[in-house]
């Protein structure tokens, strides 16, 4: 486990060919299905913002929003937003991004997909983790039922 | 240079500015900036110990933000095993 209070980095090892794991990363309707949000319509361009609806069971007032920094097809996707943007009554465009990158390398085992956030230590510390993404317990649930899931299919 | 205070409040404790400026050629103005940083990010705090001002290691902040990371981590995790169910079905 990383001692780095700045970043978190993340990989997954996907059994699919690279345009397929691409396109759902890349198109923005198919990202939202599995992430959980709403971009129905929408599209990722480089220098341009997207939002739109969480869709995720009991966050659905939230509204999603990133800033896409960087497409490069088939090899990478970067965007910034704000981790835990969930007061409405706040206005979060002062406050600090965090940047998510998302990395493929295809290799024979299949697609390795490499999620890095950072910037976190210039994030104020209440705003790191709040409801959305603080539901620790819901969320574990959640994984145990994926896992499961992905296990048995 | 702020690791380096860091490390220095975590193996040694509470302590003076004099006491971290001791062996270096940093000025006590210099190591007081860099600790004013540290401390509004949460990581050091100064006491006051009779007339001395004291800085240590805020550990409980560092932890917490430790903790708060690990879950975000979590949810990206989370995210991924949506991703694989996804692309690999």
């Amino acid at each position: 486990m990383s001692t780095s209070t700045d970043r978190i980095e993340r990989k997954i090892l996907l059994k699919a060919p690279l345009a397929r794991v691409w396109r759902a990363l890349s198109d923005a309707r198919e990202f939202g299905d599995w992430f959980g949000v709403d971009f129905k319509g929408k599209s990722f361009v480089a220098g341009e913002s997207v939002h739109g609806q969480i869709t995720y069971p009991g966050y659905e007032h939230i509204v999603m929003e990133v800033f896409i920094e960087r497409v490069v097809p088939e090899r990478l996707l970067a965007w910034r937003w704000h981790p835990a943007a969930i007061d409405p009554t706040v206005d979060y465009s002062q406050e600090p991004t965090t940047l998510v990158v998302f990395e493929l390398e295809a290799g024979d085992g299949g697609v390795l997909l490499s999620v890095v956030e950072s910037g976190f230590d210039k994030v104020p510390p209440a705003r790191r983790a709040t409801a959305f993404r603080m539901n620790s317990s819901g969320w574990d649930e959640q994984m145990k039922n994926i896992q499961k899931h992905v296990a048995a299919s | 240079m702020r690791l380096r205070l860091i490390a220095a409040l975590c193996v040694g404790g509470a302590m003076s500015i004099t006491q971290l400026t001791a062996g270096t050629h940093v000025t006590r103005q210099a190591i007081t900036k860099h600790l004013d940083v540290l401390a509004s990010a949460g990581l050091v705090r100064d006491t006051k110990v009779g007339r001395e001002r004291l800085w240590e290691f805020e550990r409980a902040q560092l932890d917490e933000a430790r903790r708060s990371l690990e879950m975000i981590a979590r949810q990206w995790d989370y995210a991924l095993a949506k991703l694989k169910r996804a692309v690999e079905s």
